[in-house]
């Protein structure tokens, strides 16, 4: 099984992978000068540039919703695609029509289940990530020559700690297959995790401060294929906080414990894991037979 | 009549011996072209093209193999592993080691593929350490002590390959029990072994040096290059560790890869321990000082001990000065894999495959059309390719499907109950 990418077609040809947070719970409370439509007319006019740049450029742009995810768009698919409706291209139509399509279904996902406790809610990030990596793989599979793959994450929702495992794991795989995961985030304040992944893949996490015009940092800084990158002055992380966050606080120290045998981390010097219950400072069979005789004399 | 039969069956019986000895004159990598004829497995297709051998359908059956022998071992179940490891690998370069049968000559092979098996190793492994130590000449030395950085290991790998004399299985033994009796209680003990003998040529008892190693829970695995010895399997048995002789360099690489991955740790191997650790943050850029590692000075680009304050250039690493564990969260978020790890998925027969109501048949993840029968998922029931299935179980550890679905609380329990 090769690890390795196999040779791309040239320097200039990419495969860009979209990810589009479409996340409702973001969207409506969003108190930024951005709402859904600009965002979604920023986004459509930065593919058809991409799509302009190279005969050969691919691109794919899969939703991030709050219940699931899907595919929106596959350039190198043939579809009967919708013909232009007036003066807007079919690219854009058929985008908008299955991002409705989407959007529709991701409701009434969402539609069955109780109203939600939290008011942070996150979006499905690592089920798009993962879905974008097994596409990548794919197109490494499909021949000797392929399009340099890299995707681009349009985030607003705030990080669902629930993820962290899964989104770090697709960080190493992108990592492992050299899939550099670049990340334009326009939430409010900044997303630790796509900080992370962008610094660990070798991409370029960018927060605009002024979301007018995000179309502009979306051209200036993601348009750039992965060879011509190293030409840029591209805009560099200003400090990625690696830090941990302690099991039991949610805090984050730069000194704690951990557990030798499930790696949860700690703040203060307890007696037992728990996250696994290990006893610690105790051979894990005489903490067992410890156990036991407590239980049977009590 | 008869004096004739009987010529011709002495005749044939004579041309039988001759054959023989014709191979017992040639070695087995010289019976590999005679007798299994790799030429004949080219095909060429309609205009006279080679066509290149088609290896997925070999592939994925070894893969389901694979798996299925993993399975067998419950790995699904959340069986503790040993995550902080500290594996001293010892390679034998006696006079065995410089035999051709794997090509160029068997030490040229180990020592590529160990190369790739530190950097997995510290890939899937990143708080644990490995030294490397050598057998030559009967005596076992210490190449480099135990540490936790890939390329001062492969370096000294690299320099110190020539073979000679006889292989001592004891000394190394002595020499990996001394050095790994000096390690914090939390970790686990274990030891490879390449070895390429057939023989060894020990100062004293080994049985007792075995005894020895098994009470200090040494984990020994050997893999062997040449035949199956009862010493290195009675060895295996006595420590827990496995013993496996390889067939040659495809068999030998997967082996060994195989000890990547941390084992399953025995509760009374390891004392579980609260170990110290700290999470620097990085150096502002432009700053200047000099760091602990090189003794030069630096600017910008390095890591700050929060309870000394040195300046250090990589991590994971031990500060100098005060001795804290330094690692960043990524370094303890590679091992999570390991502790919540996904199931395999169930293959599909052709006839579930015609009979399911999916509309269109796609792979979910990489949405290509599934013209073979792939695997599905047993929580979300999604149907993914084989190939797709091959990546997320080894790569990727996570499954789209289930990824891609939101779990209330209510549906959570509704399913554990």
């Amino acid at each position: 099984m090769a690890t390795l990418p196999s040779k791309p077609i040239a320097d200039d040809v990419s495969l860009l992978v979209v990810l589009i947070d479409t996340n409702p719970f973001f969207w409506s409370t969003s108190s930024s000068s951005l709402n859904f439509h600009q965002f979604v007319s920023h986004v459509l006019v930065f593919l058809d540039l991409i799509v302009r740049l190279s005969q050969l450029n691919q691109i794919v742009v899969i939703a991030t919703g709050h219940n699931t995810c899907d595919y929106i768009y596959d350039s190198s698919l043939d579809t009967d695609q919708v013909t232009g409706e007036g003066e807007l291209p079919a690219l854009y139509s058929f985008v908008l029509q299955r991002l409705e399509e989407f959007v529709d279904k991701d409701e009434k996902l969402g539609a069955k289940q109780e109203g939600l406790s939290e008011k942070r809610a996150s979006s499905l990030l690592s089920g798009s990530l993962s879905m974008a990596l097994c596409y990548i793989q794919r197109v490494f599979r499909s021949g000797p020559l392929h399009p340099q793959p890299r995707i681009l994450c349009l985030q607003g929702s705030p990080d669902g700690s629930e993820q962290y495992v899964s989104i770090m794991n697709a960080i190493f795989s992108a990592q492992r297959s050299m899939v550099p995961i670049d990340c334009c985030y326009v939430g409010s304040h900044n997303s630790a995790f796509l900080q992370q992944a962008s610094y660990i893949t070798g991409g370029v996490y960018v927060k605009p401060q002024h979301l007018e015009g995000l179309y502009q940092y979306l051209a200036t800084v993601f348009a750039v294929d992965l060879h011509s990158r190293s030409f840029l002055q591209l805009p560099r992380p200003a400090g990625v906080d690696f830090r941990a966050s302690c099991f039991c606080h949610k805090t984050t120290i730069d000194m704690g414990y951990v557990c030798s045998v499930c790696l949860s981390i700690f703040c203060k010097h307890h007696d037992k894991c728990s996250t696994c219950g290990s006893v610690f400072g105790k051979a894990q069979l005489d903490a067992a037979s410890d156990r036991k005789r407590k239980a049977s004399e009590s | 009549m008869n004096n004739s039969e009987k010529k011709r069956m002495n005749g044939e019986a004579e041309e039988e011996n001759e054959e023989d000895v014709e191979d017992e004159g040639r070695d087995a990598w010289e019976r590999t072209y005679t007798d299994e004829r790799s030429w004949e497995a080219l095909e060429e297709d309609e205009s006279g093209l080679l066509q290149p051998i088609d290896n997925k359908a070999i592939y994925h059956s070894q893969y389901r193999r694979r798996l299925q022998s993993l399975s067998a071992t419950s790995a699904a179940s959340r069986i503790q592993k040993g995550l902080i490891r500290f594996l001293c690998v010892v390679v034998d370069l006696s006079k065995a080691a410089g035999e051709m049968d794997f090509k160029p000559s068997r030490m040229a092979v180990i020592a590529k593929h160990v190369e790739a098996f530190i950097r997995e190793f510290f890939d899937q492994n990143p708080l644990s350490q490995i030294g490397l130590v050598i057998i030559k000449d009967g005596v076992a030395q210490s190449l480099t002590e135990l540490g936790g950085s890939p390329e001062a290991h492969i370096k000294a790998l690299m320099v110190k390959l020539g073979c000679a004399g006889d292989s001592s299985l004891q000394n190394a033994l002595e020499l990996v029990h001394d050095t790994l009796h000096k390690i914090p209680s939390y970790g686990h003990r274990e030891v490879l072994i390449l070895y390429s003998a057939l023989s060894t040529c020990d100062p004293g008892d080994i049985m007792e040096t075995i005894q020895k190693c098994k009470k200090a829970k040494l984990r020994c695995s050997v893999i062997g290059l040449s035949a199956e010895m009862f010493v290195c399997k009675h060895l295996c048995q006595e420590t827990g560790g496995s013993y496996m002789v390889a067939l040659d360099e495809g068999h030998f690489k997967e082996l060994l890869l195989e000890h990547a991955p941390p084992p399953p740790a025995l509760a009374e191997f390891a004392i579980a321990n609260l170990i110290k650790m700290g999470f620097p943050q990085r150096a502002a850029e432009g700053s200047i000082a000099i760091c602990s590692c090189h003794r030069e000075a630096k600017v910008g680009e390095g890591y700050i001990c929060p309870r000394c304050k040195a300046r250090v250039c990589e991590l994971p690493t031990e500060c100098r000065f005060c001795g804290l564990t330094l690692v960043s969260s990524p370094h303890l978020a590679r091992s999570y894999h390991h502790l919540f790890p996904i199931e395999p998925f169930t293959e599909i027969s052709a006839r579930q495959f015609e009979l399911s109501r999916v509309a269109s048949k796609t792979c979910f993840s990489c949405r290509e059309s599934l013209l073979t029968p792939g695997a599905a998922c047993t929580k979300c029931k999604q149907y993914f390719c084989l190939d797709c299935d091959i990546y997320i179980h080894e790569s990727l550890h996570n499954c789209p499907g289930c990824e891609s679905r939101r779990i209330t609380p209510a549906a959570a329990s509704a399913t554990k109950s």
